[in-house]
């Protein structure tokens, strides 16, 4: 009996403590030199929480469980931590490789696969468990992963110069198709409607692009002349295409090596035109509606980001919010951006229709931005 | 004399920290942030035990055309660049937090 009213004093405590809320308004920022993240509240514009123990972070990425609770959080270090939001703590955590740089999670939300680095190929694991499912070897270091319809996932090689599509209906048995991309695949992304796979490619001019409904007709190059004869600047930092940007069709890409952003026409895949940027972009990133585009930029103009009006088809503003903005991601509808400015140990809050300054939040060494919005998306 | 010479080409605190921040945070985007390596090599003493200093230098004033590696030399100078490296090569400092 005292037992029993022990137990129901705690319960009422433990709910006193945290009443009941959703998580559609919440996030995580990687705190890249602390091993940790903020859990955050968008319409609060608060930190709620720290989660603290999860290995190397810089370059991590984050994906949602597609009940918006669970933040799976992939390392550098090949720790991949699946991070309760509303109890603020590390559900479960494996390591899975030994150098990783991201993951994806399948369209039904039950898989989770991480991408690595060393060793090169993809993992697959049961996003309730973390229990390892089964693997791809690939013997390259293995970037863009993306989750398609169907239990897909499209990845690319760099060191092979390949796209790949695993199938994971039987999920303990991947089955794999490959096609020749071109030089030094970068990065990759899917278009929103989950059809068409890009990967940028570092070691020549031009994007290979998949059309996964038609595998058979394998990846064509697009773009492959629009920095013919032209040397290309150093790149200090290679450009994401994770902030697919798709807008009154037209897809808005970072150049490499160029102080451009490459808009292309998503019916015929043709260049659809050009604009100068401050520099090297690094994320070209859509708000919601499409209306807008935010761009960032690589070391040593990292300072500055720059919207760009997808109506005139020009840059329309241009921030300063703070130094070494590494990452950006928009609330769920758009009306404000949060911006990392990890030198400055801080996230600002940006109203993209004002452009004003709402609030900043104290953040060590912010990276990456990632809110639970990104659950009901295809490629994030 | 010529321990003097390196010394007096030897960038000042205040720019040493500067370099640590710059190594761990930009270079570690694409070779780790702990030096283990990522899309580029691994920098740690074991990893470079090995190469010859100079052509560490090299690689880093010049990059490495046909690979990832950029050329840095609008940014950092050769004493800085002689600095970072022969530090990577004894084990990189942490960032003063």
């Amino acid at each position: 009996m005292r037992w029993l009213s022990l137990i129901a004093i705690l319960l009422l405590s433990a709910c006193a403590q945290a009443p009941l809320r959703g998580t559609g308004d919440l996030g995580v920022v990687i705190e890249r030199a602390s091993g940790r993240v903020a859990i955050v509240d968008t319409t609060a514009q608060s930190i709620l929480a720290r989660v603290e123990g999860l290995g190397d972070l810089s370059h991590a990425s984050v994906v949602f469980s597609r009940d918006g609770r669970y933040a799976y959080v992939f390392g550098r270090d090949g720790g991949l931590s699946k991070v309760d939001l509303l109890l603020a703590r590390i559900e479960n955590r494996v390591m899975q490789a030994g150098n990783s740089i991201g993951g994806s999670i399948s369209q039904d939300g039950k898989l989770v696969v991480a991408q690595n680095y060393q060793p090169g190929g993809i993992k697959v694991f049961d996003a309730a468990t973390l229990e390892l499912l089964s693997e791809v070897p690939t013997q390259s270091k293995v970037v863009g992963l993306a989750d398609l319809p169907g239990q897909r996932f499209a990845y690319a090689l760099f060191d092979k110069g390949e796209i790949w599509v695993s199938d994971l209906s039987n999920p303990r048995e991947p089955k794999t198709q490959k096609f020749p991309a071109g030089t030094q695949p970068y990065d990759g992304l899917v278009t929103p409607d989950g059809r068409h796979y890009l990967a940028g490619l570092f070691g020549e001019d031009g994007i290979a692009l998949l059309d996964t409904w038609r595998p058979e007709l394998g990846a064509k190059k697009i773009l492959e002349h629009y920095g013919k004869g032209q040397e290309k600047l150093p790149v200090f930092k290679m450009p994401h295409l994770r902030g697919w940007s798709v807008a009154g069709g037209k897809a808005y890409l970072p150049a490499i090596g160029r102080h451009e952003v490459l808009l292309v026409d998503t019916a015929t895949w043709k260049e659809a035109g050009r604009i100068q940027v401050k520099g090297q972009p690094v994320f070209v990133m859509a708000r919601p509606d499409g209306r807008q585009v935010w761009v960032n930029f690589a070391f040593p103009d990292n300072g500055w980001v720059q919207v760009i009006d997808t109506l005139k088809g020009e840059v329309v503003q241009t921030l300063q919010p703070g130094k070494a903005i590494l990452h950006m991601e928009f609330t769920p509808r758009g009306e404000h951006v949060w911006l990392s400015a990890r030198d400055d140990n801080l996230v600002s809050i940006y109203d993209t229709q004002s452009f004003s300054r709402l609030a900043t939040l104290p953040v060590t060494s912010p990276s990456g931005i990632f809110f639970t919005s990104r659950a009901a998306r295809t490629g994030f | 004399m010529l321990a003097g010479t390196v010394n007096a080409a030897e960038p000042d605190a205040a720019r040493q920290s500067e370099l640590v921040r710059m190594v761990r945070q930009d270079c570690g985007s694409c070779h780790g942030m702990t030096l283990q390596g990522g899309l580029g090599l691994p920098l740690t003493p074991e990893a470079l035990r090995d190469k010859p200093a100079d052509g560490l230098v090299a690689t880093v004033v010049f990059g490495r055309p046909g690979t990832a590696m950029p050329p840095w030399r609008t940014i950092l100078s050769e004493p800085e660049v002689e600095w970072i490296v022969s530090r990577l090569m004894q084990g990189f400092p942490e960032e003063m937090q």
